[in-house]
């Protein structure tokens, strides 16, 4: 299988990315859709789609250990793209990428494995506030059966993390802190740079949450120098069921297995079995090859795209989205001011409307497409003391033409309850 | 959802009918959509074989707390009968627009809260509530 990795020297204009997005010509009710939910999950190139599906049409087989052809060429295939995401990353090798189902699953994978080797009654866990489901369930669990204790580090009325707090908590002697470099809700990018640095010089180990931050920002973990990075490949174009954990080469190495079965092993006697060398220590049973694969194409075309324009673009847009909104009378938008502190999430509320109800409203009558609810962070939106908020969120196919309709369907819904 | 809310929905919601707490209620349950947190607390009168007294509260969006809201008035001094069959049809019939799929959970809320609330005063087989519950 050959890749095809297309390298651009002129930015593209927004209208042009576009095209090479099949759904983004659909209609919902009638009306083009306009998808603003791409913090849940983005949509896919036909890049994406077509590396997919010419690897089934061309080249699978079971991957490893095969020894013909098209097992080797669907080896080569998964491997090449571990290369490409451990690039896109900047990890130092490849075999510190971990495939994974999702975000999820690689914050759990390190919960259980690191967890369990290294976390005993009465250590200190350092979370946040504002961590998403999947950075605290996980703990939970490791606290509940280990003894350990869970902080958190609270959030400003402005939406960002109390650093001070922080730095408290950090003088306590935490084995692990574990933070999200981007809130899915408020938008807000946190100091992750200095976060980890600071929890290093308290002997801390650290976990990052990428999973908002990787398809929006430019990542490199050596310079953040995290001890794990978590992210999924569904966010950033790539295809659902595929994942990614990086860690540090030795942090990995003194790792026990997560899941055990076939690929993970390097022999297996009746009682008894020892692991195979990194990544695959890790990737028990058959792994999600062509998710793999599609998750490689989706890194080419945003490296191709490059992630400091992604990054400029979502910014650009934001700011449009955050001045059009304060437009519309009775809205509140939560979270940071300033874009710079912000990645390309907008969480509002408008008057005493319910989110679900805007988000019919807007699905039905504009073909707007944004999520409403607690977005998976209930303690962060009982902290703001919300039931739901609605959230948009955008990427490097949003128009500033969608935000327009966006607003047209919020004033829309205000005449709708007669506010 | 169609175009738009109409009016005796969008009344209910702002006016919801049966608000409040009953002082001795035969039974009292509270029930929330794990997906959305609109949350529905109900209490009922049952005296003899009727439902004498019935009353709500709760936050949500509009769907969640109108259907509620009618749903009560179809309760009211019912028989216990009738009110054990009261069923997602009726709730759709009151309310009277096309419910897209992932808002169904809202409408129907309400409906939930009376039938748990039937099957803890004993006057509905479990089975039956859980029946209905697997339909919506």
């Amino acid at each position: 299988m050959q890749d095809v990795v297309e390298v651009r020297r002129e930015p593209r204009s927004v209208e042009e990315i576009r095209g090479d997005f099949p759904i983004l010509s659909r209609q919902v009710h009638g009306k083009p859709l306009v998808y603003l939910d791409s913090a849940a999950s983005s949509q896919k190139p036909l890049a994406v789609i077509e590396a997919m599906n010419a690897y089934y049409r061309s080249s699978h087989a079971n991957v490893h250990r095969g020894v013909y052809e098209i097992s080797e060429e669907a080896t080569a295939a998964l491997e090449r793209a571990r290369t490409k995401v451990a690039r896109f990353i900047n990890a130092r090798q490849s075999r510190q990428v971990i495939f994974t189902r999702n975000t999820t699953e690689s914050i759990n994978l390190v919960a259980y494995s690191w967890g369990w080797a290294n976390i005993r009654a009465g250590d200190l866990i350092v979370l946040t506030t504002m961590e998403h489901h999947s950075n605290l369930v996980p703990w939970q669990l490791l606290a509940q059966r280990s003894g350990a204790r869970l902080e958190f580090v609270p959030v400003s009325p402005e939406g960002l993390l109390q650093l001070d707090v922080y730095a408290r908590l950090l003088e306590q002697g935490p084995k692990l802190v574990a933070f999200t470099q981007m809130s899915n809700v408020l938008g807000t990018i946190n100091p992750v740079k200095e976060m980890i640095a600071q929890a290093h010089a308290a002997g801390a180990v650290v976990l990052v949450d990428a999973a908002q931050s990787a398809p929006h920002l430019p990542l490199d973990v050596q310079e953040l120098d995290a001890d794990f990075v978590c992210f999924s490949g569904h966010k950033m174009l790539g295809p659902t069921g595929i994942g990614v954990l990086y860690g540090k080469r030795e942090l990995l190495e003194a790792m026990p297995p997560f899941l055990g079965g076939g690929d993970m092993i390097r022999s297996v006697s009746l009682r008894s079995s020892t692991w195979n060398d990194l990544p695959w220590k890790f990737e028990a049973g058959t792994p999600a090859i062509a998710e793999a694969v599609g998750l490689g194409a989706a890194v080419d075309y945003l490296s191709a795209l490059g992630m400091e324009w992604v990054r400029q673009h979502e910014r650009a847009i934001t700011a449009y989205a955050l001045e059009r909104l304060q437009t519309v009378p009775q809205l509140r938008i939560y979270g940071p001011a300033s874009g710079e502190q912000r990645g390309g999430v907008v969480s509002f509320s408008l008057a005493d409307i319910h989110p679900h109800d805007l988000a019919s409203i807007l699905d039905q009558e504009f073909g707007v497409a944004i999520r409403a609810g607690h977005h998976c962070a209930q303690p962060l939106m009982e902290h703001l003391g919300l039931v739901a908020t609605a959230r948009a969120s955008f990427y490097v196919y949003t128009l500033p033409e969608e935000i327009d309709v966006l607003v047209q369907g919020l004033r829309r819904a205000l005449e709708i309850f007669q506010l | 959802m169609s175009m738009d809310y109409r009016e005796y929905i969008l009344d209910h919601y702002r006016d919801p009918r049966n608000y409040g707490r009953l002082e001795n209620p035969t039974v009292h349950v509270e029930d929330s959509n794990p997906l959305c947190g609109d949350q529905v607390s109900m209490d009922l009168l049952v005296e003899g074989d009727r439902v004498t007294a019935v009353r709500f509260q709760g936050r949500g969006c509009a769907i969640s707390q109108a259907a509620t809201s009618m749903l009560t008035e179809m309760v009211e001094g019912k028989s216990v009968e009738e009110v054990v069959r009261l069923g997602k049809d009726d709730i759709l019939e009151a309310l009277g627009i096309p419910i897209s799929p992932a808002r169904m959970k809202c409408a129907f809320l309400g409906l939930r809260v009376l039938h748990k609330s039937l099957v803890l005063a004993g006057l509905e087989r479990p089975e039956h509530a859980e029946e209905r519950d697997d339909e919506l």
